[in-house]
């Protein structure tokens, strides 16, 4: 009896040997397959666009894509749809992160990247450079969101900017007194110490940028310039700072949802934002009343670039779509809708508010000034200091580490 | 087809090969197979720019987890908790499973079961956000306890312990009450007519016999809470191990560091289990 369940222990464990290497090879081969790294070749790139492959799969974020399902009033992909005969598929991704996860899948066509995934989306071959002549708004771009180094490699446009905005300080009024005009409240110093367990800041790798940016302001000997571009003394500092704001962190924000909700039950009086939640509290009539406010020291920020993946199986409709969410009446749709400044210019004539691209700073290349917009942090400082500097996976490790 | 029936029937062996090919096809596949690819990958590693895979087997990504403080104190957390989480439930579901299983008449024995099994039918997501509106600033809890001076754990560690608690507490009543049943009232009175008072009948009698049933529950209430990673998002902005393994396969994009965590939780478990056996618990479940 005891020779024979050992037959049947032996056999199982050979079994799974067998297995691990089978699938273990079979991993190998696909990965094989996938993307030829360091950016797509230029015969990838389409010459012309032809007849609509009847649909086309986006990854975008909350509220870039809508076809009225959300309030019937909000719909640009309708219209799209009728007159291109391509069917607009969305998948919603909340981070940077996982938008360039969802690309490598290779099951989508495009995607609206922040500048800290169009990088990493070029250097890991996942999406293929844009032809701009066969997107005719293009030329209506504002100047200052073309051949940016986080859209562009080597003078080669990779995408076709979408819009912008900046991460601003967010606070509840009848809490927060006097009112704020410093990212300092939100650091652990003895600002914030009043408002200790009641401060948010966004969960994310990326949001050592706004420490770095609230040092660059007020520790001048770190020399910081920029803030996606940092040096060993430089990351440091910017740990230290935001270990001592993990002291005054109610609770970190990841979605737009869970901040909104945080702020409407006073969970949260005072931290980072987007202006799209800003406004969704500010429609709330339950909401205590807030302010999102531009602070002295300026914000992070993103741009967003719509880019065609390298793996993408309808690349007309994709190309079509490029054209149709940056044209006039669709970029000012969305940029009313989430909150940020479009990317065309005529965009801002056809906006239902009139002042749109006023209260957002459309135009007002001083304000974006003041924005250091995402980007992929890596090696390569950039300047004289070499491959000094921290990359992404450094900082998503110090991430961890700063949450505790 | 007499044929095959007559070579089967000659072959023993053969037939029982061929009766549990399936379930234990799936078993390997499913179970060990996906194990055993979780462990190679954790031997890879990620190119650091362009976040590909180089499979390149070596075992940095453990020497990392070891090394790395941070990801120690989250090992530590994440086995508190669970512990914690499975005392607590061990010690609010011994009374109720005892009174299920030797006090309470049939029909609200029945009652009992149907009202501990009545959370399970409602989502997973639905009871912790509840809980998440609960513990709020402006919520129940707040609410309650204002009167008092004082106010509810907010959103954290306790809250974590709190909801994990509630969650898993159908999972250790349950297999108490299954191990209470089995319990002949017999030796209960056999115990008081030999002079025992209550609480040495309890210790040396009830408690000894029900042991393998308790370690059976905190075998679901210890790992329930060791794999999970969504109410501590939800309740807290602590990290569980499955935050970590969550972060680095979505936000990092980083799957060996990831793996190589995961199988962390996997080790702690096969301890246990092999503790758990020796306690008997494998007869209980």
């Amino acid at each position: 009896m005891k020779a024979q369940r050992w037959h049947w222990w032996s056999l199982l464990a050979v079994l799974t040997l067998a297995l691990a290497a089978l699938t273990a090879a079979g991993c190998g081969d696909d990965d094989d397959d996938g993307g030829g790294g360091g950016g797509g070749d230029e015969s990838a790139t389409l010459k012309k666009v032809g007849k609509g492959e009847g649909e086309v799969d986006l990854v975008a974020w909350a509220g870039y894509v809508e076809d009225g399902s959300t309030d019937p009033a909000v719909d640009w992909v309708s219209d799209f749809e009728k007159q291109t005969g391509c069917k607009v598929n969305v998948k919603i991704g909340n981070t940077s992160d996982e938008m360039v996860t969802l690309m490598r899948t290779g099951n989508y066509d495009g995607v609206s990247a922040s500048g800290d995934a169009t990088l990493r989306l070029i250097a890991g071959g996942d999406v293929d450079p844009v032809n701009t002549d066969l997107v005719p708004n293009y030329k209506d771009v504002f100047p200052a969101l073309k051949d940016q180094p986080h859209n562009t490699v080597d003078g080669q446009p990779y995408g076709i900017p979408h819009g912008r905005g900046a991460n601003l300080l967010m606070y509840n009024k009848d809490v927060v007194k006097p009112a704020p005009d410093s990212w300092g409240i939100v650091f652990g110093g003895a600002d914030s110490q009043k408002y200790k367990g009641k401060v948010t800041a966004y969960d994310n790798p990326i949001y050592i940028a706004d420490a770095a940016l609230y040092l660059k302001a007020t520790e001048p000997g770190l020399n910081i310039d920029n803030v996606y571009e940092l040096d060993e003394d430089q990351f440091n500092a910017a740990v230290d700072l935001l270990k001592q704001q993990r002291d005054v962190i109610g609770e970190y924000w990841s979605d737009y949802t869970k901040e909104q909700a945080a702020f409407t039950s006073g969970d949260s009086v005072v931290g980072t934002t987007w202006q799209v939640i800003a406004n969704l509290i500010a429609a709330d009539k339950k909401s205590p009343p807030i302010e999102a406010i531009l602070p002295k020291e300026g914000a992070t920020g993103w741009s967003d670039t719509w880019m065609i993946s390298s793996k993408a199986k309808h690349p007309n409709c994709m190309y079509k779509w490029m054209n149709h969410i940056i044209s006039p009446k669709a970029n000012a749709a969305v940029a009313e809708w989430f909150g940020e400044a479009p990317a065309n210019e005529k965009s801002c004539a056809e906006t239902a508010n009139e002042d749109h691209c006023d209260i957002f700073h459309a135009n007002d290349e001083a304000y974006f000034d003041k924005v250091a917009y995402w980007t992929t942090p890596t090696k390569d400082c950039g300047d004289e200091r070499g491959s000094e500097c921290k990359d992404y996976s450094e900082w998503v490790k110090a991430w961890t580490e700063i949450k505790g | 087809m007499s044929a095959v029936a007559r070579a089967l029937w000659r072959r023993p062996r053969l037939q029982l090969s061929l009766l549990l090919a399936g379930p234990v096809g799936w078993l390997v596949v499913a179970y060990l197979g996906s194990l055993a690819v979780l462990f190679i990958a954790s031997l890879w590693q990620l190119d650091e720019f362009s976040g590909k895979i180089v499979q390149e087997p070596g075992f940095q990504n453990f020497q990392e987890l070891i090394e790395t403080p941070v990801y120690r104190s989250i090992v530590f957390r994440t086995v508190l908790i669970a512990a914690l989480v499975t005392i607590t439930d061990a010690l609010l579901a011994f009374p109720i499973a005892f009174y299920m299983a030797k006090v309470a008449s049939p029909r609200a024995r029945a009652l009992l079961v149907v009202a501990v099994l009545m959370p399970l039918w409602s989502s997973y997501l639905v009871k912790v956000y509840t809980w998440r509106i609960m513990l709020s600033n402006d919520g129940m809890v707040n609410w309650l306890l204002d009167p008092f001076g004082i106010s509810g754990p907010g959103f954290g560690n306790v809250a974590t312990w709190l909801v994990f608690s509630y969650l898993w507490l159908p999972f250790m009543i349950l297999p108490i009450y299954a191990g209470l049943e089995r319990i002949p009232n017999s030796l209960i009175d056999a115990s008081s007519d030999l002079g025992a008072p209550n609480w040495l009948t309890f210790r040396r009698v009830i408690l000894p016999l029900a042991l393998p049933a308790l370690v059976a529950g905190s075998i679901f209430t210890f790992s329930l809470t060791l794999g999970d990673y969504i109410t501590p998002t939800l309740v807290s902005s602590t990290q569980f191990i499955g935050n970590v393994v969550y972060a680095n396969v979505g936000i990092a994009n980083n799957l060996p560091l990831a793996a190589a965590f995961a199988t962390v939780p996997v080790l702690i478990m096969l301890v246990y289990l092999l503790i758990a056996r020796r306690l008997g618990a494998f007869e209980s479940l």
